[in-house]
């Protein structure tokens, strides 16, 4: 037995295909399902309704102002987009560093980065003033004679944005391709037979498929990498490119890898948890799973607490007064009960996850990785809204506090990231089937 | 057992193709439309209460632009001449002519001829006549050969990469004082441009700073 068989089902081959396929073909989803259903389709009105009405009054429902200008849109950009991050480092980077342990949370992970990815994407343009004109960051041939501005961090952003959704979206389609068939051929009904028949395109299972199969999915593999690194580089450049005191530095690109990786982590912890007990597949995401993912956890702890020590000397070592006030302010303005907490929530808290218990325990794990979220969160915000409040003019000082709107429109992109869940569970096979059965294969032969 | 038809697997393709190509025609079509006459105005000849022809009273008669368009030099709007101005000739001239109804009732009543704006531009744009003239843009240049019009019609699109073309490379629009009121624009050869943008003091610099016409 090698090490990784700890990760691997004790179920034989036709049991893990019936143990993913049924939640999906019989379709025995009950209250708990119909409860958050109808809980996250409400709070998707609530986001419906607040964009509506967001583009009816103008950005002037939220709580920014003049000089603080980007508040919750931008944060929760930030934070959205980073907890993406982890669908494709499982999927891509796990994968060409042959790490087996993803091959049963792969897929609704990466489903994660898809939704958290559109999400991401809707509020940098709900944050311009006139939205209905996003498009003028493409490179259309358009008749005011002007291109957008590429020296912009935030056209960057629209290509680094735009081409992750694309590649999610293939790389995640991609991966269900054989699953799509298996559910096709074990189908009973003619309405699924279509549905996941079309879904399949043809696969065969032949020997010539699975060959283009194995290497195209490789190769896209191979591109994702550096595909999710320049994305959170370029959410990080989107601030440093600024010239403002907490913005302008050169950590800023890495700190944000990083910190994607680390609320993305805390998010599968979190989906892990629920879609395992929620599906029943205690067989498949056993606890070392959640311990290894807990040791991701505890490593982007500390190279968050590190950035966080980095800012703070850089800020000293400077020399600047504008940088050594803005780290002062930090802690002792007003926003220095949020920056404590946040500490707390990534720097302190995750410490835990040093002892074996609370990797392995999902009643210490998963508030835990909730708690990093909420950390994660608050920390986008902080980044967002303390540099404005505090930069190198203060006439222009002012502070960001949200309004009802800012509120519902974060709660009702949280509703609107649970029902896509919801929906994802009753439709696609939640965990990758013919990979975790090729994973028992090589182990078998091992 | 077979679920799909043979067909199956070219509908299948020809749908992708549907959705591929779908938003990029649509996309397309956008394009061709926003740049189309009816969505510019170019080449539209609004119905006026009166039939004035530019072509007569400027190419024929030889009356100057700013004998009726007063504003030109010196302020942001050229002007639309009142009633008063045309009964300068037409107390005169023509004083029982069908044709000319409208224009006399008008004055007699002191109510407004409601002309049609034929060049009209959004109100976000700042744009200022006289600076342009006094910078030797001609009237034609941007109005066309009015000399030619027997009906005002718009000439160019007036969109912004319209603007911005000459706002670009300004050399090629400028001429001489002597022709700026001029019915029709003059030819003229690339060292006479050199000539007119020291003569006026152009230069590119600036000139497509965002400022310069949203202000």
């Amino acid at each position: 037995m090698t090490a990784a068989a700890r990760y691997l089902s004790d179920l034989p081959d036709a049991a893990v295909t019936g143990t993913v396929a049924a939640p999906v073909l019989e379709q025995r989803f009950g209250r708990g399902w119909w409860t958050g259903f109808l809980i996250s389709l409400a709070l998707t009105v609530v986001m419906i309704v607040s964009i509506v009405w967001l583009l009816w009054k103008g950005v002037g429902v939220w709580g920014v102002n003049t000089s603080n200008v980007w508040g919750f849109a931008l944060a929760n950009y930030v934070w959205w987009i980073g907890i993406g991050n982890a669908g494709t480092l499982i999927s891509s980077m796990l994968l060409l560093t042959r790490q087996r342990w993803r091959a049963s949370i792969s897929r609704f992970a990466e489903a994660m980065t898809l939704f958290a990815a559109a999400i991401a994407g809707l509020f940098p343009i709900v944050h311009l003033g006139r939205p209905w004109l996003f498009y003028w960051l493409v490179p259309y041939p358009d008749t005011m004679g002007v291109y957008p501005q590429w020296r912009s961090p935030l056209v960057w952003d629209f290509f680094a944005i735009a081409a992750y959704i694309l590649f999610s979206l293939m790389f995640w389609y991609t991966g269900a391709l054989p699953d799509f068939a298996t559910l096709r051929d074990r189908a009973t009904t003619r309405g699924r037979q279509v549905f996941y028949g079309i879904l399949a395109l043809g696969w065969r299972n032949s020997a010539r498929h699975w060959k283009i199969y194995e290497s195209y999915y490789l190769a896209m593999a191979a591109l994702g990498v550096p595909m999710v690194v320049s994305v959170h580089s370029v959410v990080g450049l989107d601030f440093a490119a600024g010239l403002m005191p907490g913005w302008q530095e050169t950590i800023f690109p890495p700190y944000f890898v990083v910190g994607a990786m680390y609320s993305g982590f805390a998010m599968v912890v979190v989906l892990a948890a629920s879609i395992r007990w929620g599906l029943g597949l205690q067989a498949l995401i056993k606890p070392a799973h959640f311990d290894v993912m807990a040791k991701v956890l505890l490593f982007s702890a500390l190279v968050m607490s590190l950035s966080y020590a980095t800012e703070w000397f850089f800020a000293w070592y400077s020399k600047d007064q504008a940088d050594r006030y803005l780290v002062w302010w930090e802690f002792f303005g007003t926003y220095g009960p949020i920056y404590i907490t946040m500490l707390a929530c990534n720097c302190v808290i995750p410490q835990l996850l040093w002892f074996r218990f609370a990797r392995r325990s999902l009643a210490w794990l998963v508030p835990i990785a909730i708690l990093i979220n909420v950390g994660m969160w608050l920390e986008r915000i902080l980044i967002v809204v303390v540099t404005p409040a505090r930069g190198h003019l203060p006439s222009q000082w002012s502070i960001f506090w949200p309004t009802i709107w800012d509120w519902l429109l974060l709660a009702g992109s949280l509703g609107f990231f649970a029902l896509m869940f919801f929906l994802f569970v009753r439709l696609i096979p939640a965990a990758s089937m013919h990979e975790v059965k090729a994973r028992q294969y090589e182990e078998a032969q091992a | 057992m077979q679920i799909f038809r043979a067909s199956a697997d070219t509908m299948l393709r020809l749908g992708l193709a549907v959705v591929l190509l779908g938003p990029f025609c649509a996309a397309a079509f956008g394009m061709v439309v926003v740049r189309s006459n009816y969505m510019t105005g170019e080449n539209q000849t609004p119905i006026q209460p009166v039939p004035f022809s530019h072509a007569h009273h400027t190419a024929e008669i030889g009356i100057d632009c700013r004998y009726c368009h007063t504003g030109v030099e010196k302020s942001a709007r050229a002007g639309i001449p009142p009633t008063k101005t045309c009964m300068t000739c037409h107390s005169q001239l023509w004083t029982n002519a069908e044709m000319l109804a409208p224009v006399r009732d008008s004055f007699v009543n002191g109510t407004r001829l409601n002309w049609v704006a034929v060049n009209t531009l959004p109100d976000y744009v700042y744009f200022d006549h006289s600076i342009h003239v006094a910078k030797g843009v001609a009237c034609t240049t941007c109005h066309g050969a009015v000399g030619n019009m027997k009906l005002t019609r718009q000439a160019a699109p007036l969109n912004m990469g319209w603007c911005l073309e000459c706002h670009r490379s300004p050399g090629g629009n400028l001429s001489p004082p002597s022709a700026i009121f001029s019915p029709f624009p003059q030819e003229k050869d690339s060292a006479e441009i050199e000539a007119l943008l020291s003569h006026y003091h152009v230069s590119n610099a600036g000139l497509t700073d965002c400022s310069v016409c949203h202000r």
